[in-house]
């Protein structure tokens, strides 16, 4: 059978892309963001699942105002690099997992997350930043990714609850899946970050360490946080944490399991407008 | 009966619901055409004559030649649409941030590197007003 053996959460700030493609990562003002992922990038060469499942939203890229699908998992064998207006980033194309898609695609509705499929789609930086910071600069990614883009761009966005409840249905689909696959599930976005109106710039350490601490101990209450707590503590973009609670919900613990190990955990402010925070959470 | 927004009570943020989604279509899809080259280029050499080829209100198009961030905003305009007319014009994501906040380029970097805004005094719209 699959099984889930880590779940790591990141900012996808685009920014951070842009300093890796450009060589600007030794720059003073990259190096304390870099350094952080650096124990990340050794500990994930020595831990490279089979598949990616990765949470993250499209900023108005693949997805524009003509359609707005909630929650979109991709099922297709392969995810261009969009070009969100600079040019595509130069990074290696997703390589998709069709077959554990369509298995999850398949149990996921079937337990009542009525999901959007998709076989065609451009990835943006929300997923290609992730997978940089994480792999570095490699001519292919070590390993197949799945794509599930949440909408929370447009509001009203799913709540954390239903998040959190979509990763433990995630949990049940890949638990169900024959092959013996180490599936390792990402949480992307965040942390506080406001990127709109005269409040831009508004970043929150109190709420954020918070937000951390509880994703680690007691994600269960933290699903239950409402929409209007993130606008107002974490600014009108911290709402894409949300997208966390997916990957915390596909936790053991949260079936009834042994409590995850906190492998690594970092926080710094700013890469550009943004806090950014990781996570690596491994299953006991 | 109205839905509750309880986020209409944050100072200075406009969020994007399915309202403001509705007044901005066309401003927002304008923004979309410009994540192609050639529509960046035709924008380039004549805004207003592509501008007219959408169906958006005169305000809005006054706003987007104007590169009035807050006012597209509250036209319907969503950031991560609007940051591809950034884009065209070669700015950053934190330059078009910071010039919704009435900060200076250099102010706004500043602020961010001394670890941003405080959410202190800017939870609630009445404590913008008593200020």
């Amino acid at each position: 059978m699959a099984h889930i053996s880590a779940s790591i959460y990141t900012s996808h700030i685009p920014a951070i892309g842009a300093a890796m493609d450009l060589g600007k990562d030794h720059e003073p003002y990259w190096q304390p963001v870099f350094k952080g992922y650096e124990f990340s990038r050794q500990w994930q060469k020595e831990n490279t699942p089979d598949v990616i499942i990765l949470v993250y939203n499209d900023h108005a890229t693949a997805f524009s105002l003509e359609l707005i699908p909630t929650f979109a998992l991709g099922t297709g064998e392969q995810y261009a690099i969009a070009d969100e207006g600079w040019g595509p980033r130069p990074v290696p194309d997703v390589i998709g997992h069709p077959v554990l898609s369509s298995h999850i695609a398949q149990s996921v509705i079937q337990d009542e997350f009525d999901l959007t499929l998709v076989n065609k789609m451009d990835v943006d930086h929300g997923l290609s930043v992730p997978l940089s910071l994480m792999f570095g600069q490699p001519d292919a990614w070590p390993c197949p990714v799945i794509p599930l883009a949440v909408n929370v761009v447009q509001y009203p966005v799913p709540s954390g609850k239903r998040c959190f409840e979509l990763g433990q249905a995630i949990a049940r689909a890949v638990g169900s899946f024959d092959e013996p696959l180490n599936v390792q599930i990402w949480g992307t976005g965040g942390m506080s970050h406001q990127l709109q109106g005269p409040r831009a710039g508004l970043i929150n350490r109190e709420f954020d360490n918070d937000f951390l601490d509880h994703l680690i101990s007691d994600p269960g209450s933290l699903s239950k946080k409402p929409h209007i707590d993130y606008v107002r503590d974490a600014g009108s973009e911290g709402i894409e944490l949300v997208m966390w609670l997916i990957a915390r919900g596909a936790m053991n613990d949260v079936a009834g399991g042994a409590a995850p190990s906190v492998i690594h955990r970092f926080y710094h402010v700013p890469a550009s407008n943004t806090a950014v925070g990781h996570l690596i959470l491994e299953n006991n | 009966m109205a839905l509750d927004k309880p986020y209409k009570d944050v100072p200075g943020t406009v969020i994007f619901d399915a309202d403001q989604a509705r007044k901005g279509y066309w401003l927002n899809q304008f923004c979309m055409s410009l994540m192609k080259a050639e529509n960046r280029e035709k924008f380039k050499q004549n805004e207003s004559e592509y501008l007219d080829q959408w169906q958006m209100s005169e305000a809005q198009k006054q706003a987007v030649i104007d590169r009035d961030l807050n006012r597209c905003i509250a036209l319907g305009g969503n950031i991560y649409f609007l940051a591809k007319i950034g884009a065209t014009d070669g700015k950053s994501f934190q330059q078009m941030a910071g010039s919704m906040t009435g900060m200076s380029e250099e102010a706004y970097r500043d602020m961010m590197i001394n670890g941003g805004r405080s959410p202190e005094g800017n939870r609630y719209t009445h404590e913008w007003e008593e200020k």
